[in-house]
């Protein structure tokens, strides 16, 4: 059936990995062997009533699903519009939505026979989530870190040690998350026998914008639920950052057929998109190939990419999703920015209002609706998904505070 | 297309018909600096290189290994572009108009320029490898390289299934450039035996010639594997001799130098 332009009737992505004009598979040969090996898996156990126990179970017992949905009360009242409801993935075991994929993708390598598996990360958080469940399985588990980020992100350096991952430090490029991943596909690509690479994010090469979206989708499936059992409704926003854009993509996924419902991701404007000095590729870049997909990135007019800049970690990414670069060209989803200093402010405004100390990546999408919860009227409603908590965050804005706590 | 109108076919069919194993060299375009990479090219033909292979400098280049990077990282420090790289190889070309030149990188550079396909024939372009273009998204380059005369050239690796590899042959065009082992550039865990029975077999699926490279750093590599290929590629060998200091013509020497002991390496299997 052909697709609609307004996202109804949404069956993304075609086999062979492209959400429209993005996506697809570009990678070093060596590596598609691997890949076809783990779609074809994928497929095979994504609806086997074992797996999706096995999973569920982890989920339930280990993760500590379903999350709650929140009305932030004091917040609404704040704004004076729309009532905020957040999904509160900031509850899960180790502290944010990423432990929704890394189970899963740990299940696929346990199901691949393979004993080792790699990831990179940014922030940490993605790591720490993938030595979380390697340390839970008894997989060996290796985790790639630019340099730069092994300085500023310590304290999730020593909690992955302390679950048994080796962390190593990526001195390469600008020694930050994209580096990372580049020397993660190196690694993969040497090591492909006994070796699954857990991605992070929606990005890479098919099959993984389809295989982390599709494990982050319970958070939208558990709010979709939870809408329609404690509101009576679904929201008329759902907001969330994106950096890569698995948490927003998880959240939006269940959401694209129900067409009344507006879908707006939050990127990092950094300093303001007119200096430059950003990582929003949805509102300032160009249509090019990096990590294995089509997608929007930042990059020159010689095709290099750009350096990027977030005062979160894990929205310091020259790339996006595939997907969310297809539901931008639609029309289904739209993409703003929040600069560093408003995700700033609606971090401040979460910890006074609501008690609850959110990632400086989510405190982007709460910057959106501090500016358009108070343009809208008080019988609408914004889901916003509460991505991840702040513990991770308190030493960088300690820092802009000028309080030393080390 | 006929096979003896591109330089690359010419160039690999005459060595084929005087039994003479292809070498192939590459170095990243402006490592270390923009003016070593024209004389560099000349003095590799003159050492005993048959077709050249000038990286592409880009920012993240995924599949090389710490020698190859170091390059791209020490040529974009010279704030390289791909416009420069084609200006350096229609230089080369002032002076030599036979040896083949493949230009080998990623494909968000080649996506940036307008009219690619059309500039790069005009500079003198022969071949294009895009390591991280799989045959399945390549059809619209190819085309447009085809309208200009310049292979496309694919790879395929140990992990390449049968059934695959008869696909990829089948669209494939210039040469194919076997990857030998599974890992990045300038990897040491070369086998042999296995390259060569893997080459035995997939010469089944395809007339077109082979060229072999990663893990090839010696004489003693290249000659190993001269036997089963129609040409090997030194990589990251020569990228470490480009960076190991010195003037334009002390660097060119060494090079020189470095590709006729490897030519010599080969010439001794040929015989």
């Amino acid at each position: 059936m052909a697709e609609a332009t307004d996202g109804s009737n949404y069956a993304q992505p075609t086999d062979d990995g492209h959400f429209g004009d993005y996506g697809g598979r570009f990678v070093a040969e060596t590596l598609t062997h691997a890949l076809d090996d783990l779609a074809r898996l994928y497929n095979e156990v994504k609806d086997d009533p074992d797996f999706k126990r096995e999973l569920h179970t982890d989920l339930a017992h280990f993760v500590g699903r379903p999350t709650p949905l929140y009305l932030a009360e004091r917040l609404t009242e704040t704004l004076g519009g729309a009532a905020v409801y957040l999904k509160r993935e900031d509850l899960n075991h180790t502290g944010a939505h990423k432990v929704c994929n890394t189970i899963g993708q740990a299940l696929l390598a346990k199901r691949m026979g393979k004993p080792r598996v790699i990831a990179e990360t940014g922030a940490g958080q993605h790591g720490v989530a993938t030595a979380t469940v390697a340390a839970r399985l008894g997989l060996q588990c290796d985790v790639y870190m630019g340099a730069e980020d092994v300085q500023r992100q310590s304290l999730n350096v020593y909690r992955m040690k302390l679950m048994g991952a080796n962390v190593i430090p990526v001195t390469s490029g600008s020694k930050t998350l994209k580096d990372a991943m580049n020397e993660a596909m190196r690694d993969w690509v040497t090591n492909v026998d006994d070796t699954h690479y857990i991605i992070g994010t929606v990005a890479g090469p098919h099959p993984y914008p389809m295989i982390v979206r599709d494990f982050a989708a319970t958070i939208g499936q558990e709010a979709r639920a939870q809408m329609l059992e404690q509101v009576g409704c679904l929201p008329d926003v759902v907001v969330a950052c994106v950096g890569g854009g698995s948490n927003a993509m998880g959240i939006f996924y269940p959401f694209i057929d129900d067409v009344d419902v507006a879908l707006v991701g939050v990127e990092a404007g950094g300093h303001g998109i007119a200096s430059g000095a950003h990582a929003a590729p949805l509102n300032d870049g160009k249509v090019g190939v990096l990590h294995g997909n089509r997608s929007y990135l930042m990059s020159d007019a010689d095709g290099q990419i750009k350096e990027t800049h977030s005062i979160s970690a894990g929205l310091d990414y020259p790339g996006v999703g595939p997907e969310h670069s297809h539901l931008k060209d639609i029309g289904r989803a739209t993409y703003a920015s929040a600069t560093d200093d408003e995700a700033m402010a609606a971090f401040r405004l979460l910890n006074s209002r609501e008690g609850i100390l959110p990632a400086l990546e989510t405190s982007h999408a709460l910057a959106w609706v501090s500016a358009n919860a108070p343009l809208m009227s008080k019988d609408q409603s914004i889901l916003v998904n509460l991505s991840g908590r702040g513990d991770k965050d308190i030493l960088t804005v300690a820092g802009i505070d000028g309080i030393s706590l080390t | 297309m006929n096979p003896t109108h591109t330089r690359i076919s010419r160039r690999l069919h005459t060595c084929r018909e005087s039994n003479r194993t292809a070498l192939l060299s590459f170095v990243t375009a402006a490592d270390p600096g923009p003016e070593y990479t024209v004389p560099a090219l000349h003095g590799l033909v003159a050492g005993g290189v048959d077709i050249l292979e000038l990286g592409i400098p880009f920012s993240d280049p995924e599949a090389e290994g710490p020698a190859i990077q170091a390059a791209n990282e020490r040529a974009l420090a010279q704030g390289i572009t791909l416009a420069q790289v084609l200006e350096m190889v229609a230089e080369f070309r002032y002076k030599d108009a036979d040896t083949p030149v493949v230009l080998m990188g990623y494909l968000n550079s080649v996506l940036a320029m307008e009219n690619f396909a059309e500039r790069a024939a005009e500079a003198g372009v022969d071949g294009l490898i895009m390591v991280n273009l799989p045959p399945e998204e390549g059809d619209r380059l190819q085309q447009q390289l085809a309208a200009h005369h310049i292979d496309l050239i694919y790879l395929l690796a140990p992990t390449t299934t049968d059934e695959r590899a008869q696909q990829i042959a089948a669209k494939a065009s210039g040469f194919i450039y076997y990857v030998s082992l599974k890992g990045i550039t300038g990897a040491s865990h070369l086998q042999t035996d296995e390259v060569a029975a893997r080459l035995q077999q997939l010469r089944g699926y395809t007339p077109l010639p082979f060229c072999v490279g990663f893990g090839i750093k010696d004489a003693t590599t290249a000659k190993a594997l001269a036997p089963h290929a129609d040409g090997v590629v030194v990589g990251s060998a020569l990228v470490n001799s480009m960076a190991a200091g010195g003037d334009v013509a002390a660097v060119v020497e060494r090079l020189q130098q470095q590709a006729a002991d490897i030519r010599k390496g080969i010439d001794a299997a040929d015989q």
